[in-house]
């Protein structure tokens, strides 16, 4: 055999020690690039509530404030009269520390209002989130693996219903049938609220309470979100299924469950990460109509009442803390693509 | 009663269900591989080899109908049941695909792969056995061992096929199947890839079934050699007899397409087969090779011919075959 001559072995350990050092690259690269998206949201965040339009002195005043002294004294109060430049510096600067500023409706810093708010979002947006990529994965390698099958049909047909449905019509609609009850039927979950307003939330009975509290808004967000993992989970897979490593894996024997979980699944779970970390952002969109519907005190809510108000810090920090949870769900998403496919990180 | 034979192929049909009707691949084939014998089977594509290969482990799609034997060391493999398919899969006969490229999976490092063939069929394998296992294959193909640890995009094409063919021997097969297994590589990397496999196939005494179409390759490597031509066995013999002196027209076409060192003429006048095979799904009657045939007449067009057994033990399914021929054919041939 010539094979000893074959130049592609010389350099090989060397190869080897390079693709190490690419993941640990791959990674700070991921990094860098949400640190990157990060100060670019800082930047937009600021200057877009600068050229909202409107005075936000005559708005919050709802036009008693009316003199102009009384105008001058809320800008300088809220540090409005300084030029832009500086206004911008002094915002990057509190930031940093921490500070949001001061709710206008609340008069307490936005930074403990948000934070108060923070956990019911988490916990919702949490839940459903991976509520529906569990059973929306799931219904979509079985309707995959066996296309065109009775489990397939159904999941698929279920899947496009909700996936056009409203997630505030779904909510209401289940407050009619499971909250509220119909016909005679009475009704078993709680219409809204995050607790009932007589437990301590943090006894082993407030929180029996709260996970009651959360059912109807947490499945409401579930069903909303189920069928978009499905479906791509679905058409991924159903894209593997005609490849050769997947009759190698059978040739080897295989069961079928495994070339399934161990092959086809690893690879179709790919294009669906991607998609999950994307969502992540529209699931917190619709966390703002579930949390409305169900009346639950999150930031959804701080964020509506905030906008009638108007509260622009509140608002404002409201974005900071949305797009900074996207930024984090798409790093995130990174580092599990990296793990998942060994490609991308070279 | 004697041994049964390897692999003892007899009367396999195998009809694909398509949306324009029925597609019937393979009609009627009969093959037999000894052990440590290699046999090549060549043929254009869509000619039915690549379905043959596929249903020796049972691997056809779901839309195929097989009728027929495939006999592994004389068990039915196409009613056996699931477990007892499993275990003949890979630890009885392994295949090496035709497209290495795509064969393994990406996500999974070429160690990890190899070791799960090696745990599938034995149970309770310590780390340690089955490193220095894949160490050894992998070195048996002439790649480093350190390359257990790279993923299927980090290898060449020809690696890619090297590490296949050690996959394939991990289970010590009695059997290895071979389709296409150069098609992708370029003209070096195929003679290297093909050495490997043949080397380790002679070593170790087993029995392979070469898919090619590459008839001068299989002459080189094989002992015996079937040429099918739309889904039918039309020449089978000594693998030098069938290269050399083809009986069958088609087996002569196939031997024509590659120039022989030394023949100028050869070498001048590339010898192409006009026409193309025939659609299964719209087979007339007759001989099916007839419409591309430069020896055709009116003889083959009632029924299409049987494989008729010569001197030397070959056979051909051609009328025509001892039929003196007509100066114009002669100068024809001459020229193809």
């Amino acid at each position: 055999m010539s094979l000893v001559a074959d130049p592609g072995l010389v350099s090989e350990s060397e190869d080897v020690q390079t693709r190490t050092r690419g993941y640990a690259s791959y990674l700070g690269l991921k990094v860098l690039g949400a640190i990157g998206s990060l100060m670019f949201m800082l930047v937009v965040n600021f200057f877009l509530f600068r050229v909202l339009p409107g005075d936000p002195a005559r708005t919050l005043g709802r036009g008693r404030l009316t003199t102009d002294a009384q105008k001058a004294a809320f800008n300088k109060a809220y540090g409005l009269n300084q030029p832009l430049p500086e206004q911008f510096w002094t915002f990057l600067k509190n930031t940093a520390h921490g500070d949001l500023g001061i709710s206008i409706q609340y008069r307490v810093p936005v930074s403990h209002l948000i934070w108060e708010r923070l956990w019911p979002t988490v916990l919702l947006v949490g839940t459903s989130t991976i509520l529906a990529t569990v059973i929306g994965v799931y219904l979509g390698i079985r309707g995959a693996w066996k296309r065109g099958g009775r489990f397939d049909k159904i999941s698929t047909s279920l899947s496009l219903t909700l996936y056009s449905m409203p997630e505030w019509w779904l909510g209401l609609m289940l407050i009619a049938g499971l909250g509220v009850g119909f016909w005679f039927v009475p009704g078993i979950f709680p219409t809204g609220g995050l607790h009932s307003p007589d437990v301590n939330p943090s006894s082993l009975h407030g929180i029996l309470d709260t996970t009651w509290h959360l059912v109807l808004p947490v499945t409401t967000l579930t069903l909303a979100y189920l069928a978009d993992y499905s479906l791509i989970m679905r058409s991924s897979l159903l894209d593997e299924l005609g490849e050769d490593y997947l009759l190698t894996a059978r040739a080897k024997g295989l069961r079928d469950v495994q070339v399934r979980n161990r092959h086809a699944v690893r690879n179709a779970m790919l294009p669906t990460t991607t998609i999950i970390a994307l969502n992540i952002g529209f699931v917190v969109s619709g966390a703002i109509t579930v949390e409305t519907v169900f009346s639950i005190p999150g930031l959804g809510l701080l964020s509506i009442d905030a906008l009638q108000a108007p509260d622009f810090w509140v608002l404002q920090g409201f974005f900071l803390v949305a797009s900074a949870g996207v930024i984090l769900a798409n790093l995130v998403a990174n580092l599990i693509y990296g793990w998942l496919d060994p490609r991308v990180r070279t | 009663m004697t041994d049964p034979s390897l692999l003892e192929i007899r009367d396999l049909h195998v009809t694909y269900a398509t949306g324009e009707g029925a597609l019937p691949a393979v009609r009627g084939v009969d093959l037999t591989v000894d052990r440590g014998q290699i046999v090549g089977v060549a043929g254009e594509s869509g000619c039915g080899k690549s379905t043959l290969a596929s249903t020796i482990l049972r691997l056809q799609p779901v839309n195929a109908t097989v009728t027929g034997e495939v006999r592994f060391n004389g068990r039915d493999i196409l009613t056996m049941k699931w477990g007892e398919l499993r275990a003949v899969r890979w630890a009885g006969a392994s295949i090496v695909f035709q497209g290495a490229l795509h064969s393994l999976n990406p996500v999974h490092r070429i160690g990890a792969q190899i070791a799960e063939a090696l745990h599938v069929h034995s149970s309770g394998l310590g780390e340690t056995t089955v490193t220095g296992r894949i160490d050894e294959l992998l070195g048996q193909v002439g790649l480093d061992p350190e390359r257990a640890r790279a993923y299927p995009h980090q290898l060449s094409g020809g690696q890619k096929q090297r590490v296949m063919i050690a996959m394939a021997l991990a289970c010590d097969p009695e059997l290895v199947v071979a389709d296409e297994p150069t098609t992708a590589l370029d003209v070096m990397v195929q003679a290297q890839v093909l050495s490997v496999l043949s080397d380790l196939v002679r070593d170790r005494g087993v029995g392979m079934l070469m898919i090619s179409h590459d008839l001068s390759v299989l002459a080189d490597l094989c002992d015996r050699i079937t040429v099918m031509y739309a889904g039918r066995v039309v020449e089978e013999g000594p693998a030098a007899k069938v290269f050399a002196d083809p009986l069958h027209p088609y087996a002569g076409a196939l031997s024509a397409a590659f120039p022989r060192v030394g023949d100028p003429a050869a070498r001048f006048a590339p010898a192409g087969l006009p026409g193309d095979p025939p659609d299964p799904r719209h087979l007339a009657g007759g001989c099916s090779f007839a419409p591309r045939c430069p020896r055709a007449a009116d003889v083959c067009l009632p029924a299409e011919p049987e494989l008729v057994t010569y001197a030397e033990g070959r056979a051909a399914a051609c009328v025509r075959i001892g039929e003196p021929r007509s100066p114009a054919e002669r100068s024809r041939d001459h020229h193809a």
